[in-house]
């Protein structure tokens, strides 16, 4: 069992199939694997035991992906926007090992000893080496395939481990092979750090479908790229698409993408207006969302096309409402939901989220399975399911402010913060608090030349929530810190207002 | 020759290309055959004739399964055999629609 069974399978049925485009450069399935081949050979002859990435989406991702599976080591990306310092200590980590990078990162680590480094081009040239004989692939399903540093917005990145085994099952059961029609293309856009780079690769692969590759994310460019490539499907994370909304709106212009079929999103929430706006715009595309963890290899519920339609047309709350959802389980895994103590909670109650099946690995480089006895992964995220097995996420249990052994979500007090007209964005956090604990704080931006008291805001939640939930203190800021992919970075915000010492007397 | 099959499983064939990976497999021993003769492990050497009987033959990417679909099996690469279990032929099991989620 090996995931490089996927691309052979798609270079024996479509040798001549464009694999892959970026820019003006292109890939057949043949040349995707001779070039993976090649480079596995150099990786095997340099004893590595990882084969790292440090660069932008090219197509020496997808080669390198493959040719870790071939040379039968674990393929690590790295994510390009972290500090010299930061790749440095990951390196250390993973050595010895062979590290691909682009010509802007060639600078931006250390060498030491067990580190080879090829550059890029390196890479893309090996489409042209002679394939001799295939290489015997490693069978063993437990073989760890990807290795992938999670974003560490709570604190140092853990690894997270993929074995042959989940990706596989991922990969079989949620894709048919060959699935693509040949004119079909998907645009990727997620950077190949992030585990929905990773998936786009092998579902894109073994459905044979063509991936346009873009380098870094900007809603024209995708625009005009999708129409020069004649996209039929695109997976965009919730600011990516917020982006190509208001590109849209802000233009006044339709998107007119004649050959776009279906947008899968996921990564992050969603909000209501934007997909809502998004629907409109690009009327009569095929929306899904996908909800999925780096620990779970990628999706694992699924609000597909036909129900995002229900949702929005629908009178019913409860059928509307959907839309706000991550759908349901795909047929390939299961969902929990459980409480504190760890007991299964019946249909709209709030706990914590639960998955379970083969492609679940769950489990981290050093502190080993987080699986429980019976199989199951405790995503850290909070969530409820309704009676239909709809799966509704409230925001990450690390995220809990818990005020006197109350537990506050900070999504329902954004989310009423958002309400008032001159809020534009709003993030809220727990602060040290010594009589409570921790206590709530907020983190708002306002829109352009608005005002408001701190007094307005604190009145507002408490009008609508209770008095538990009103922020003691407001941090006003031009903007909010995000990552690149839109996760909101709490551990700032929280460090921001230790720092100014926004802190008010207890209410 | 009955073998225990599990998720993962990779068998070829000993008379023709056929290469598979078990999906799924209930618990127990089967006998698995493709193109008249028992199928072989990747690593496996072996020979023989293919059975003009059972040359239905096998396509790359389709799930083969049981009546009760307890035992799915896919194509990895394509051949000219048929694949027999337990002495019944496996049946293609229609591919699913789903929507494309990555």
């Amino acid at each position: 069992m090996n995931i490089a069974m996927i691309l052979d399978m798609a270079a024996d049925s479509f040798p001549e199939r464009t694999a892959l485009q970026c820019g003006d450069d292109r890939f057949s399935y043949s040349e995707l694997r001779v070039a993976a081949r090649a480079l596995a050979r150099h990786v095997r002859a340099a004893g590595a035991a990882h084969l790292a990435l440090l660069d932008v989406n090219s197509p020496a991702a997808p080669i390198a992906i493959f040719a870790a599976a071939y040379a039968g080591v674990a393929y690590a990306p790295l994510n390009y926007r972290l500090t010299p310092e930061e790749i440095n200590e990951l390196v250390a980590r993973i050595a010895p090992a062979c590290i691909i990078a682009g010509p802007e990162h060639l600078a931006r680590f250390d060498g030491r000893d067990e580190l080879s480094v090829i550059a890029r081009d390196t890479v893309l040239a090996m489409r042209t080496a002679s394939d001799a004989e295939a290489p015997s692939l490693g069978e063993d399903p437990r073989a760890v395939a990807v290795l992938l540093f999670t974003s560490g917005t709570t604190g140092k990145p853990k690894a997270a481990i993929l074995r042959h085994e989940n990706l596989l099952s991922y990969i079989v059961g949620t894709v048919e092979f060959a699935a693509a029609d040949e004119q079909d293309a998907i645009a990727v856009a997620v950077p190949p750090y992030h585990i929905a780079g990773i998936s786009a690769v092998l579902s894109s692969t073994y459905a044979c479908r063509r991936m346009v590759q873009l380098e870094n994310f900007d809603a024209a460019a995708w625009l005009a790229a999708c129409r020069e490539h004649r996209v039929s499907n695109a997976f965009l994370v919730p600011t990516m698409l917020s982006r190509v909304v208001e590109y849209l709106l802000a233009a006044d212009a339709r998107p007119d993408l004649g050959s776009l079929r279906a947008i899968a999103y996921g990564g992050g929430k969603m909000p209501q207006s934007t997909i809502e706006s998004a629907m409109r715009l690009f009327d009569g595309v095929d929306f899904t969302n996908a909800y999925g963890l780096t620990e779970t290899s990628s999706t694992v519920a699924v609000l597909g096309p036909d129900e995002h339609r229900m949702a929005i047309t629908s009178e019913d709350p409860q059928v509307r409402r959907r839309l706000s959802s991550v759908g349901r389980a795909t047929g390939a895994v299961e969902i929990q939901v459980r409480d504190e103590a760890g007991v299964e909670l019946p249909p709209e109650s709030l706990g914590l989220v639960f998955v379970r099946g083969p492609q679940v690995s769950g489990e981290y480089d050093s502190l080993g399975s987080q699986l429980d006895s019976g199989g199951w992964f405790p995503t850290r995220d909070r969530g409820y399911l309704d009676a239909d097995g709809y799966l509704y996420l409230d925001g990450r249990a690390d995220d809990v402010i818990v005020r006197g052994g109350e537990n506050i979500s900070p999504g329902e007090i954004e989310d009423v913060l958002l309400t008032h007209p001159a809020v534009a964005d709003a993030a809220v956090v727990a602060i040290p608090d010594e009589q409570w604990g921790e206590a709530v704080a907020a983190a708002v931006v306002l829109k352009p030349g608005t005002r408001v008291a701190e007094q307005e805001l604190q009145d507002l939640v408490r009008e609508r929530l209770r008095s538990s939930r009103v922020p003691q203190a407001i941090l006003f800021k031009s903007e909010l810190p995000y990552n690149d992919l839109g996760k909101v970075l709490r551990r700032v915000i929280r460090q921001d207002i230790a720092r100014t010492g926004a802190l008010g007397a207890a209410i | 020759m009955a073998i225990t099959l599990k998720a993962g499983t990779r068998l070829k064939s000993a008379v023709c290309e056929t290469q598979v990976m078990v999906i799924k497999a209930a618990a127990g021993e089967y006998a698995v055959q493709c193109g008249g003769a028992a199928m072989l492990a990747p690593n496996e050497d072996g020979a023989g004739e293919l059975d003009p009987a059972q040359a239905g033959g096998t396509l790359i990417g389709k799930r083969y399964v049981n009546a009760d679909e307890s035992i799915e099996i896919l194509c990895t690469k394509g051949g000219k055999g048929s694949l027999v279990l337990d002495g019944v032929p496996l049946e293609v099991k229609q591919a699913k629609q789903l929507p494309s989620s990555d």
